[in-house]
């Protein structure tokens, strides 16, 4: 039996899929969120050197680790749309930045508000922290260029010329902590050698990065919903939709 | 429970940083909802519109 890949790469499809995805995504970023919390709160120990600050990893390391996954997956996508011309892909392309933007202004907020106490200071023009800075500038940039074209197709392409020129801007954030080694510290978390971290203040920062994910999953697809019904109002299955009072 | 919020001093930081965590989150649920809503609100007015010009045409 021959599977049908491209089933799901028609907006209509898509939109019903995504629909029953939607709650299995939320109820998992509730629950991963409630137990990261519950060991990043009350299970992890206070650390012998920062004592309860560092508590504000649980956030600030899932924010940016996404905040960099986000703008990524949101180049391939619209490198496909722009490749392939199918617009479903620059949809959820156009679906994607908000929720980046957000975490990427989280990552800089929650990681000012550790630097005062632990560095002294809310900001430092460190290569981390400036990256990071500009890949926000990248998220608005992209976002508000789409704004500006009417016609979404052209805003699509338009956005994918952002998006791609702007993905080089994820190594050099990566990177920025060994290249040039300024104020930010290195990369404590690492797939080949062993954890340098308590393995209960690892398993809460991780989960939470996992309730982060479920979280942004679901987000992007409402939105990526909206976003096709926005677009495909004209259709005759939106106008079926309406038939049946859109509910589902 | 007080020094549950103290949080040994660096209460300010650590609830800064989750308080801003939880309005940012909370904020695009509501806002993307939002979206939804008055987009669902536009689409039935379209609709309505289209069906009553299907009766005037086949009424006139």
């Amino acid at each position: 039996m021959a599977i049908n890949w491209f089933k799901y790469s028609s907006p209509a499809s898509f939109y019903f899929l995504a629909g029953k995805m939607i709650p299995l995504f939320s109820i998992a970023a509730i629950v991963l969120g409630a137990a990261g919390l519950y060991i990043g709160f009350f299970v992890a120990p206070t650390d012998f050197q920062q004592g309860e600050a560092y508590r504000i990893i649980f956030i600030h390391v899932p924010a940016a680790w996404l905040s960099m996954f986000l703008y990524v997956i949101m180049a391939i996508w619209s490198g496909i749309g722009l490749a392939f011309n199918t617009r479903l892909s620059s949809m959820v392309a156009t679906a994607i930045a908000p929720t980046g933007a957000m975490f990427t202004f989280l990552a800089l907020w929650t990681g000012a508000l550790w630097g005062k106490p632990m560095w002294g200071t809310w900001w430092v023009w460190d290569a981390r922290l400036t990256s990071e800075l500009i890949l926000l500038f990248l998220y608005i940039g992209f976002m508000s260029l789409q704004a500006a074209i009417d016609d979404p197709r052209r805003a699509d392409k338009a956005g994918a010329m952002i998006a791609l020129v702007g993905v080089v801007n994820i190594p050099i954030i990566y990177f920025s902590v060994k290249w040039w080694n300024t104020l930010h510290q290195g990369a404590t978390v690492s797939l080949t050698q062993s954890p340098k971290m308590a393995t209960t203040m690892l398993t809460g920062m991780l989960i939470m990065s996992l309730a982060c994910w479920m979280y942004a999953i679901a987000v992007i697809l409402i939105r990526t919903r909206a976003i096709i019904l926005e677009r495909e109002r004209h259709t005759a299955w939106v106008g079926e939709l309406q038939l049946q009072g859109a509910t589902r | 429970m007080s020094d549950f919020f103290s949080m040994g001093g660096y209460g300010l930081y650590v609830w800064g940083s989750y308080l801003v965590a939880i309005v940012c989150i909370a904020g695009e649920v509501i806002l993307v909802f939002n979206r939804r809503r008055t987009l669902m609100k536009h689409l039935s007015l379209i609709h309505q519109s289209n069906k009553q010009e299907k009766i005037n045409e086949t009424a006139s």
